[in-house]
């Protein structure tokens, strides 16, 4: 039913898509309380530049990040000058790949969230003499809750889903990076359709039961609209 | 309600007659840039165009199966084509190797390939690309050669894999992975190295790579074309191309 491989890759996944996550929480909200609140003229080409893992193709953007990673790009010289190697074909690199191509995902909906805690709440809490850091952590925070939520399931569910990106940069390495779309893709490319329709239906399973724990308890947060 | 069908039945009536006189042919990755010679060629002699479309063998097989308006195909095994013929999805007799493949160990590094089977030995690099066996011809020879040489399980860990053979290419292109098994035809041009060293692999070490073109549609233009492949000028092409031909 399932060979060891494949739960290899299902668990390589499952790491890949929390650590990304957890990477684009602690940058993307710094990043979306700026775009949220900034009053610089030239915001909008930050928001171009974060929406644009939306509309590139993934294969665009593994190409990049291959010639990037290589000894002759930018990030394949620094690794070389601190003494390391190359990220090509490393967890690693999977790593940068999808936090790039999750951005979005993360970003725009704790943008959304912030805008709409509004100024009127944060206002009031100044006039009682919260300073700035305070009124972050107990006024606007609690109240973008529900945006907390979305981002990070739609973040996580995202590199789950990965595909394109990892097929340029990993090299299909079992247990480093072969990850559960490239073991699928593999089985349905070399005629072993039922080996990956029983990854496949897992997969899909999976990721139903996630988004339905999340939509269900998104209803019973305060601050959610029902 | 007659007035639709007779709508429709013309609109389906013009599908072919818009495709008349073009011909669409599918070709393996590996073949892409001498097929592009082959059509420019074909082209200057008979003045007809010829639309090249390319991609892994396993694909264009499905493709083709499920019915993709290709008339011919220039696939990278012989295995996919007999299994075609066994199917009788392919007009009967146009089966023909029109090249064989060789596999080369390659480096963009000038001199750094010298002495390639030294080299695989000695194992002192970091990654090894290679085509992934199961999906691709090349992959397969490449697995067979490294068996014969007593290192499959040994470069395990070394090994990365494209999905074709044009991605494994990329990978030893971009510099990501310093050595790779990749097509003579993809480094060779005129026997000489376009950019960097190689060792060509003795034949011996794998099966050949016999790879065959089948006539899918008896479309005139495109039996032309197989034609002037399997001839004098296209197999002079062919052969300069880092392909031996039978």
């Amino acid at each position: 039913m399932f060979a060891e491989q494949d739960v290899a890759a299902l668990l390589l996944s499952l790491k890949l898509a929390g650590l990304t996550t957890l990477i684009l929480l602690m940058l993307g909200t710094p990043l979306a309380w700026w775009l949220a609140r900034s009053h610089w003229r030239y915001r909008y080409v930050l928001e171009a530049l974060v929406a644009l893992p939306l509309v590139l193709p993934p294969t665009v953007l593994g190409f990049y990040l291959l010639v990037a990673l290589g000894p002759e790009g930018p990030v394949g010289r620094l690794m070389e000058a601190l003494g390391g190697s190359s990220l090509a074909f490393t967890f690693a690199g999977l790593v940068i790949g999808s936090v790039l191509y999750s951005l979005p995902f993360v970003v725009q909906p704790l943008q959304n969230a912030f805008q709409s805690v509004g100024l009127r709440p944060m206002e009031v809490a100044a006039t009682l003499g919260a300073s700035p850091v305070d009124r972050f952590f107990s006024i606007a925070l609690p109240l973008a809750r529900p945006g907390f939520l979305t981002a990070t399931v739609l973040g996580f569910a995202h590199t789950l889903g990965e595909f394109g990106v990892v097929l340029m940069i990993g090299g299909n390495i079992p247990g480093r990076t072969q990850v559960i779309s490239i073991a699928i893709y593999d089985h349905v490319e070399a005629l072993a359709y039922e080996r990956a329709h029983w990854i496949a239906a897992g997969l899909l399973l999976f990721s139903f039961l996630l988004l339905l724990t999340v939509y269900r308890l998104n209803r019973r947060l305060p601050g959610a609209r029902t | 309600m007659s007035r639709l069908l007779l709508m429709m039945s013309l609109l389906i009536g013009h599908i072919p007659a818009s495709w008349a006189g073009e011909v669409y042919i599918a070709v393996a990755s590996n073949f892409a840039e001498t097929a592009r010679q082959l059509a420019l060629q074909f082209e200057k002699k008979t003045g007809q165009k010829v639309r090249l479309s390319f991609g892994s063998t396993g694909k264009q097989y499905a493709q083709i199966r499920h019915g993709a308006p290709f008339q011919a195909w220039f696939a990278a095994d012989a295995r996919r084509p007999m299994l075609l013929e066994k199917e009788g999805r392919m007009v009967s007799g146009s089966r023909f190797t029109y090249a064989r493949g060789r596999l080369v160990l390659w480096s963009p590094t000038p001199g750094l390939v010298d002495d390639g089977e030294k080299i695989l030995r000695q194992g002192s690099f970091r990654h090894l690309a290679v085509a992934n066996p199961r999906l691709a011809p090349y992959g397969l020879a490449a697995r067979q050669a490294l068996e014969s040489l007593g290192l499959w399980q040994s470069l395990q860990d070394r090994l990365v894999r494209g999905e074709n053979i044009g991605q494994t290419f990329q990978f030893v292109k971009t510099g990501n992975a310093e050595l790779g098994l990749v097509a003579a035809s993809q480094v060779l041009r005129d026997g000489m190295p376009v950019q960097g060293s190689y060792w060509l692999l003795p034949a011996d070490l794998h099966e050949p790579i016999e790879q065959q073109a089948v006539l899918l549609k008896n479309q005139v233009h495109a039996r032309e074309f197989l034609e002037f492949v399997a001839g004098e000028a296209g197999r002079a092409i062919i052969l300069a191309n880092g392909y031996e031909v039978p």
